[in-house]
């Protein structure tokens, strides 16, 4: 938990980059070596996606990346294994989405002890809401990984309150209704999400669900702690798969190049001098 | 009803253990709305009067209770009663909650619905309450359910929805569900999504189960009226489990009926090309519940098979996992040619066609019935009729072949 707080505060009140991408996609040694890569690129926290055959929250890019994964026998100690390697090189912070079922099968216990050995610092679950979160965040806060909410445009203020009151690590605000996928505009709604959530937690707020381009992170990062970015990673991967199958170098040149771009993008973003003492604050939790 | 078990959910929408809501976010708080509104609404007389309105003089309710007499001579046994719901308008019991719940989107002010269906059953039943109340109505269908029930999708189109082929995964009920899901997600502010079955998140599988316990409630008064007393023993199949759960609910209180559910075993229990989830799976998420489910070591949902498309589901309905857990009902595997025989047997002794789905209730009854005496009262669902499905047995049979008759009726 504590490697995500200070890469929010290596920042200086400036977004951290997120970057998502699924683990085993499109092969293990791959997707270990595009981690590598978006790291190397600047990304300051990788979340780690377990691909699920019924992903409900994913648009088409992702649904398929976890396809091409499990295809290729993606099974869900990979997720840990990547975490543990990515983890012997360097202290970055690191965070796992799994959507609630693997997560149930290998049970909670099992689940954040194996995390927790593999040096993975939070865990995102899309389909466990708060009022089912309970009995895995005791789990989660035993093994110190912080269990990491989502809130959307639709939840109101009185459930902004409830997560936030009950959030680790950082809060996860989705842009926009819908699932995951880029998107050409992103809503102006979640600019008043995640001021209600500031209200309410002292705690980095992050934003992602249809960021797309540098325009748009670079937007996001003027009101946001950090910026989640996955639909577009992965669609440049299914291209680069598409143009030379297999071919890492072009592949981990791709995502590396993206990210640079992402991150120098993010490092323009202009923040009220404001958001930037407040944000110091909460980081002192 | 002062049971204990009628009075499920609790306040977290679980049955037991079963249950729950475990979907994103952006979904929590309509759930919530649809919770409260549903709860006030079903209390308002006036739409209680509306809602039977419809059932009566719309749907035809309430529908026959038939006693099958060429067949249970036949079987020698036991007296099989079928509660006919294949006679409500569009074919099935699904037009039950579809005129429930669009009434609760015309209450609630939406003026869209969506549907995911597997069999087309519930997409017609969806798209016909959509045109009766002035809705626009999206159905989502698995690809391979729309080549299965060619005949539904052109009704729901006929009837003026439109149908999006679901294309993802196994490319049936499952991933038609799936893509629901992830539609309403986007269009939850003005949509209402109809779901067809009593699966998905609190508080969907206890308002289905509400909108269909009209089955069970009809068929004990038109018992005591013809036998004076209540059945021994119903029967239905389960593939999300709306019809059984509308049939058994009411019999929850009372413990001498004995309350079987057929699960779809596909080419066998032992091939893995099935769909019975309580005999072979085990408690997992699926579409927002926690349930019985279909799936690998690590929780990978893994794919089910039933020669209907309707029961061809890796979950099931959460209320039911609880009645399997606490005993109260049974849930037994029905294969794919044992429903056929069934069937054919019912077209020939009967004639009624019923749905491949509705025949893997018959089936068991047919099982069971020559071992039990003549005073044993058997009621089957008779889900929906078979019409849909006459295509599909015509090619099976080789264009006008004879089918497998082992009954030799």
């Amino acid at each position: 938990m504590d490697r995500i707080r200070r890469a929010f505060e290596r920042r200086h009140g400036r977004a951290a980059l997120i970057p998502f991408l699924n683990a085993g996609d499109p092969s293990f040694e791959a997707s270990l070596s595009l981690f590598r890569n978006v790291l190397r690129a600047g990304a300051d926290i990788i979340e780690i996606g377990t691909p699920y055959s019924d992903p409900l929250a994913d648009g088409p890019v992702i649904q398929n990346s976890a396809l091409r994964s499990l295809q290729a026998g993606f099974q869900l100690p990979h997720s840990f294994a990547i975490a543990r390697a990515l983890r012997q090189e360097g202290d970055h912070a690191q965070v796992l989405f799994t959507y609630v079922n693997p997560l149930l099968q290998y049970t909670p216990e099992r689940f954040f002890r194996d995390a927790a050995d593999a040096g993975v610092d939070g865990v995102i679950v899309p389909d466990l809401p708060l009022e089912e979160s309970g009995a895995v965040r005791e789990v989660a806060d035993a093994h110190g990984i912080a269990l990491i909410p989502l809130m959307a445009p639709t939840s109101g203020e009185a459930r902004i309150q409830a997560i936030a009151e009950s959030a680790r690590g950082f809060i996860y605000c989705v842009s926009s209704l819908g699932v995951t996928g880029e998107r050409a505009q992103m809503s102006n709604r979640v600019q008043s999400l995640v001021a209600t959530a500031r209200r309410y937690s002292p705690l980095p707020v992050a934003v992602g669900f249809g960021v797309s381009t540098a325009a748009q992170a670079r937007e996001i990062a003027g009101y946001a702690d950090g910026v989640i970015v996955g639909s577009a990673f992965i669609r440049r991967i299914e291209q680069c798969l598409v143009n030379a199958p297999m071919e890492l170098s072009t592949l981990s040149q791709c995502v590396y190049d993206f990210a640079q771009e992402l991150a120098v993008a993010m490092q323009q973003a202009t923040r009220p001098e404001t958001m930037e003492i407040r944000n110091g604050e909460g980081n002192q939790r | 009803m002062t049971n204990e078990t009628t009075t499920y959910p609790d306040s977290f929408g679980r049955f037991g253990p079963f249950g729950g809501r475990y979907v994103p976010e952006t979904l929590m708080s309509a759930l919530h709305q649809l919770e409260a509104d549903y709860r006030r609404l079903t209390r308002d007389p006036g739409f209680q009067r509306e809602l039977q309105h419809y059932l009566r003089t719309y749907s035809g309710r309430p529908t026959p209770l038939y006693f099958a007499e060429r067949l249970s001579e036949k079987l020698g046994g036991a007296r099989i009663y079928l509660k006919r719901e294949d006679l409500n308008h569009t074919g099935a019991h699904k037009i039950n909650n579809t005129l429930g719940q669009g009434l609760l989107a015309v209450h609630t002010g939406k003026k869209r619905i969506i549907a995911e269906t597997g069999a087309g059953q519930h997409g017609v039943a969806s798209a016909t309450v959509a045109a009766l109340f002035g809705l626009e109505c999206t159905v989502f269908m698995g690809e391979e359910d729309m080549r299965r029930q060619e005949l539904n999708v052109f009704r729901m189109r006929l009837l003026g929805a439109e149908v999006v082929p679901a294309t993802s995964g196994t490319r049936t009920l499952k991933d038609a569900t799936n893509e629901a899901i992830r539609h309403w997600v986007e269009h939850v502010e003005d949509t209402y999504y109809v779901i067809g079955s009593v699966v998905g998140p609190h508080p969907y599988p206890m308002i289905v189960r509400d909108f269909q316990r009209v089955i069970g409630d009809e068929t004990i008064q038109q018992f005591l009226e013809r036998e004076g007393r209540l059945p021994d023993t119903a029967i239905a199949c389960v593939g999300g489990g709306s019809n059984a759960m509308g049939m058994f609910y009411p019999f929850l209180e009372h413990p001498s009926v004995q309350l079987i559910g057929t699960e779809a075993a596909g080419r066998g229990l032992h091939t893995g090309e099935h769909a019975a989830s309580i005999a072979k799976g085990r408690p997992g998420v699926l579409h927002g519940s926690l349930t019985y489910l279909l799936q690998d070591e690590f929780g990978q949902v893994t794919p089910a098979h039933s020669i209907s498309a309707g029961l061809d589901y890796p979950g099931i309905g959460p209320e039911h996992a609880w009645l399997h857990d606490s005993g109260r009902a049974n849930y037994v595997p029905v294969t794919d040619e044992e429903a056929l025989d069934a069937f054919y047997t019912l077209t020939r002794t009967e004639g009624i066609l019923p749905a491949l789905e509705s025949a893997h209730a018959v089936a068991q009854a047919i099982k069971m019935a020559p071992e039990l005496s003549r005073d044993h009262l058997i009621v089957v669902c008779l889900s929906g009729r078979g019409d849909k499905d006459v295509d599909q047995i015509a090619s099976r049979m080789g264009g006008g072949q004879h089918g497998p008759n082992p009954t030799g009726v």
